[in-house]
């Protein structure tokens, strides 16, 4: 008990606490406190209100006598007071001003105690109007030389709190550099709390100061005038060189120190003695790991690492575990720490503790390489059957991508998969069994394989229903490849698919009635019986429309199309078009960013082109942006003809102006990062997020789960203005932002970009702004492009998006009479001037749409000039630095046809080319 | 930095709560919520640390009660176990040998103890003296204003 007495009020309150204390059940408390609520009511007691709404209960009443209370003279009232407002008072409160008031009073006060007490009462609201009021007081009583250490230890962090919620209020001033100076206070206490400022300051605020370099500070900062140590406007460049590699070699020393330091005996046996030391130890392998260039201390720190690998310290298991993830990432460490594959599988196997089970197998996932894969695959999945519930969904993915990206030969990749799916099928989601078909089909030599494989699998008396889907739809493909052992005939084939059918739900079931119509294309002598089973009224009268119109359709089909046509519609499945392995954007959506490292990623970009036979032509798909992509995978060409429009209007939806729906939507399937298969995605993505940009200035060019990259842009003559905001949608800010303009050999002639540097730091949920100028020297097709590159949490993260600049941007529109454009149609004769495109309607063919669209192109779009009124004719000069290229347009839409003709004459061919391409993709 | 401090029983009563980043009450109710169940349910000599959405929670059983700390990713965890014992530290110190009973009927001490130690989510003051005699100090100016 404190040494102090209480006073009556104290009394009073210890009175209520035991009688709550005593209250025998909820109800009883809730008559009690609300006695105490009238008794309060009448005669206001702040304390006891406090103690009731730290029970959870709420309070509506008494903010303003609790405002009172601060500037009571009682010391206690006051201190109460604060209490009240610090743990009540949201920041958004009206009463704020009026507390304010009173702690402007107390700040004012000089008496210490009063001050510090106003100051946490700051810290604890936080609020932007506080920051508004006493963001200039604060440094000053900070820096101020006559303020008490505990003022200044106090005014020191309610600053940072200031700063953090408001920045753009905290103005830097003389007292920025007079903070540094605290670090060298007698008062340890008074460093601590001033080296967390400082080191918020100084990582939003180059400028101001770096904690660890305070002489370098003194020569890189420019208020500072060093007189004649300036050479050329560089404050003393010599001895900032000197200070720097003093720095580097001191930083060396002083970490191997530490390293060596935890080889010492302990000096004691209490775990706060040993706790202590190894935060000091792990904070300084976090930065070796953060500077992953030292290679004898990245594997000192392996080493280290791994002695705590098997401490009986519960907690020093985890930590080195989880240490070790991020060392398996550096090329210096990786081998060192494959060195402990056997502990890490062991203690999958045998810790007690979930959480540090669950840092093995991301361990295990991290050290992964091609020499070590199959044996991490085999223990991933025996260690799967036991797992907990919690974590398994992410196993599976996990064995997933590793058994895809080291996957040497198919036959395992496959048996790996079907084990994945027999063991833990239920957390075997979509992406997985889309991926495994979508291998397959895409590797003739892995086919006869799988179908056996498969086969084999559907025979356990219960199988999963994915194994079910996988069967089905594996078999109806490449069923035919084992055939011809008897075991497994066609009709073998087929009764084992139909034992499983009325055990599964719907989609299955219909994956499972294309699976069969495929089978009567494949074997004809199964055709009576598959069309009897299609016949039978479970299935043509079935309930759910999308089975009764399969069984109808493909029954009608079976037994009207003659053989060639059923050959042809039921032909075996093209190969999928290369993509990023949906099960990596799945994993890396479920983990959140930084989850997966870099260097992996340049790994499985490596690993995923060969397992997919071919970059190549991964290319290809990239640069023509076909409609009929799909995000989706394998689901709009699957074999499931029944829905071709549903597809298709899908595949509309997403890539059609809705907004920044269809990038958040596309970027949540693949969430851009280093890879360059992601890379490609997005580059892929972006190619339809330029033409989204054709016709319309201003827009969402880009967005993920981290990131969102505004655009409004505004064009005059040959000149262009480019905003982008960057908006950062995390809560953790992004280190080391910085862009870079790639323009191409071909585009620098052209076209002449010019940026500032943007701010290297992007707080959470900020948003900065950079300004690109452009001009346009000459006409030109490419994009310029711009790459993205910031950390957030660790992890690098790269991006490369196109910039809509389009040649259409520079376009001046002309009035002109139907008389005068024809005449300079007729001008604009030769064939080579002339481009011209007849093209199916991507969108429907809306009037007031298509003029917006011609509108937004940038040219006049005239009137009354074509003589049938459904044309569109538009008119405008292209203008370069060089040259201006006069264009005329006309679209001719068939509504009957859904069909549109686009001809372009201008006066430089490539003009014309380049409108035609840009222009048709727009309708 | 940290996000916040809570202190609950065994049985999941809250005790203390100290909040470093504005919430809403609906959020501050979901995070008593989930971190009661998540640490109450775990065994015993399992390891100290969990991850929760993007925080690092530092938990650790004193008796009967649970100091459970919320922390941002880059903090160092076996420095966050200390932040917690270095306050029942200062706590034990000033109430001589403490007890769940202290914290419940002098909960205003246990805030402004831990106000002196921690502040805008960050270390103040580490050293014991010099928080007991800022204590010290504010009790001989209550028992004056009587």
């Amino acid at each position: 008990m404190p040494a102090v007495s209480k006073g009556d009020g104290m009394r009073g309150l210890a009175v209520f606490i035991s009688d709550i204390r005593n209250c025998k059940s909820k109800e009883a408390e809730i008559k009690r406190i609300n006695k105490e609520l009238a008794n309060i009511r009448s005669k206001f007691k702040g304390d006891k209100l406090l103690f009731i709404f730290l029970l959870g209960h709420d309070i509506d009443f008494g903010h303003m006598e609790a405002v009172n209370l601060l500037s009571s003279n009682k010391y206690t009232e006051k201190q109460i007071g604060y209490l009240f407002i610090s743990v009540l008072v949201n920041s958004n409160s009206e009463l704020i001003r009026l507390i304010n008031n009173a702690i402007k009073n107390d700040l004012s006060s000089r008496n210490p105690t009063f001050m510090c007490l106003a100051l946490h009462c700051i810290a604890n609201v936080g609020s932007r109007e506080m920051a508004e009021a006493f963001a200039s007081e604060i440094p000053r009583i900070l820096v101020a030389g006559d303020t008490m250490d505990s003022v200044k230890q106090s005014a020191a962090l309610c600053l940072l709190r200031l700063y953090k919620t408001s920045p753009d209020l905290v103005l830097m001033g003389e007292w920025t550099s007079r903070v540094v100076h605290l670090l060298n206070d007698q008062h340890m206490g008074v460093v601590t709390a001033a080296i967390s400022l400082i080191t918020c300051l100084s990582q939003k605020n180059p400028m101001s100061s770096r904690p660890c370099v305070f002489s370098l500070q003194i020569v890189s900062s420019a208020s500072t005038d060093l007189q004649d140590y300036t050479y050329y406007f560089v404050p003393a460049p010599w001895l900032s060189c000197k200070l720097l590699r003093l720095l580097q070699c001191r930083l060396v020393e002083c970490l191997e120190t530490i390293l060596n330091k935890a080889q010492e005996p302990p000096k004691s046996k209490k775990v706060q003695h040993s706790n202590a030391k190894n935060a000091i130890l792990f904070e300084a392998i976090s930065l070796i790991i953060h500077y992953d260039s030292e290679p004898n201390l990245l594997v000192r720190a392996c080493n280290q690492l791994g002695q705590f690998l098997q401490h009986r310290e519960t907690n020093l298991r985890y930590l080195a575990l989880e240490s070790m993830c991020t060392l398996a990432s550096s090329e210096f460490s990786h081998e060192a720490v494959k060195t402990h594959i056997e502990t890490v599988i062991n203690a999958l196997k045998t810790e007690r503790d979930v959480s540090v089970r669950q840092r093995a197998a991301d361990l295990l996932y991290a050290m992964c390489d091609r020499s070590n894969a199959k044996q991490i695959v085999a223990e991933m999945l025996s260690y799967l059957e036991t797992a907990d519930y919690s974590i398994r969904e992410e196993m599976v993915l996990k064995v997933a991508i590793l058994a895809e990206k080291y996957a040497v030969d198919y036959s395992w990749y496959v048996d790996t998969i079907l084990n994945l799916i027999r063991i833990a099928g239920d957390y075997v989601s979509e992406e997985v069994w889309y991926r495994v078909i979508q291998i397959v089909i895409n590797r003739d030599d892995v086919q006869g394989y799988a179908a056996k494989t498969v086969f084999e699998a559907l025979q356990a008396p219960a199988c999963h229903e994915n194994m079910v889907k996988v069967g089905g739809y594996i078999l109806g493909e490449f069923g035919n490849l084992i055939a011809g052992d008897p075991r497994s005939s066609p009709l073998v084939q087929f009764n084992l698919l139909h034992s499983k059918f009325h055990l599964c739900s719907v989609p299955t079931r219909a994956l499972l009635l294309s699976a069969y119509i495929k089978f009567i294309n494949l074997f004809p002598e199964t055709k009576v019986t598959i069309q009897e089973v299609l016949r039978c009224d479970s299935q043509i009268r079935n309930s759910d429309v999308e089975l009764q119109q399969r069984a109808v359709e493909y029954l009608k089909l079976s037994s009207i199309a003659s053989t060639d046509v059923l050959a042809t519609v039921l032909e075996e499945m093209p190969p999928f078009p290369e993509r990023e392995s949906s099960i990596l954007a799945k994993l890396k959506k479920k983990k959140g960013p930084g989850a997966v490292s870099v260097t992996e990623l340049d790994d499985s970009k490596r690993e995923a082109g060969e397992l997919n036979g071919g970059g190549e032509r991964a290319a290809e798909t990239a640069s023509t942006p076909s409609p009929s992509a799909d995000l989706l995978g394998i689901r709009s060409s699957a074999p499931m003809s029944a829905a071709p429009a549903a597809a298709g209007s899908l595949l509309v939806d997403v890539f059609s102006e809705v907004g920044p729906a269809a990038p958040a939507a596309a970027a949540a399937a693949v969430n851009n990062d280093v890879n360059p298969i992601l890379l490609f995605l997005v580059t892929f993505k972006l190619a339809l997020s330029l033409s989204r940009f054709v016709c319309k200035n201003n827009g969402v060019l880009f967005e993920n789960q981290l990131l969102q990259i505004g655009i409004k842009s505004e064009y005059r003559q040959n000149l262009g203005r480019m905003y982008l905001f960057y908006g950062n949608k995390t809560s953790v800010q992004f280190a080391s932002f910085s862009t870079t303009r790639l323009c191409s050999l071909t585009l620098c002639p052209q076209l002449n970009v010019q940026s500032k540097p943007v701010e290297p730091l992007v707080e959470g949920g900020a948003q900065i702004q950079q300004v690109l100028n452009i001009e346009c020297l000459t006409d030109f097709s490419d994009a310029p492009l711009l790459n993205i590159k910031f950390r957030y949490g660790g992890a690098l993260q790269n991006l490369t998006l196109k910039l809509p600049v389009t040649i259409n941007k520079f376009f001046q529109p002309t009035e002109m009479a139907s008389q005068d454009f024809f005449q300079r149609w007729k001008q604009l004769s030769q064939p080579q001037q002339e481009a011209q495109k007849i093209f199916k309607a991507n969108h429907g063919m809306d009037t007031e749409v298509i003029k917006a669209k011609l509108l937004g192109l940038g040219s006049a779009l005239l009137d009354n000039v074509d003589p049938n009124p459904e044309n569109y004719v538009c008119a405008g000069v292209i203008q370069t630095k060089g040259q201006q290229v006069g264009c005329l347009l006309r679209l001719e839409p068939n509504a009957q046809a859904q069909m549109y003709r686009l001809t372009l004459r201008c006066s430089k061919e490539s003009v014309s080319k380049r409108l035609c391409e840009l222009l048709s993709e727009q309708f | 930095m940290m996000r916040f401090l809570l202190l609950f029983s065994r049985q999941g009563k809250l005790r203390l709560q100290k909040w470093y980043t504005p919430l809403s009450e609906r959020e501050k109710k979901k995070i008593i919520r989930d971190m009661t169940t998540m640490v109450l349910a775990r065994q015993p000599r399992t390891c100290n640390f969990l991850h929760w959405k993007d925080l690092k929670i530092i938990y650790k059983r004193y008796a009967s009660l649970y100091f459970c700390l919320g922390v941002e990713s880059e903090e160092n965890e076996l420095l966050g176990l200390e932040v917690i014992h270095r306050y029942v530290e200062l706590l034990d110190k000033y109430f001589g040998n403490v007890c769940e009973l202290d914290i419940i009927f002098n909960f205003e001490k246990a805030y402004f103890i831990l106000d002196e130690f921690l502040m805008s989510g960050e270390i103040q003051e580490t050293s014991k003296q010099t928080i007991n005699r800022c204590i010290e100090n504010s009790d001989m100016l209550q028992e004056l204003s009587y």
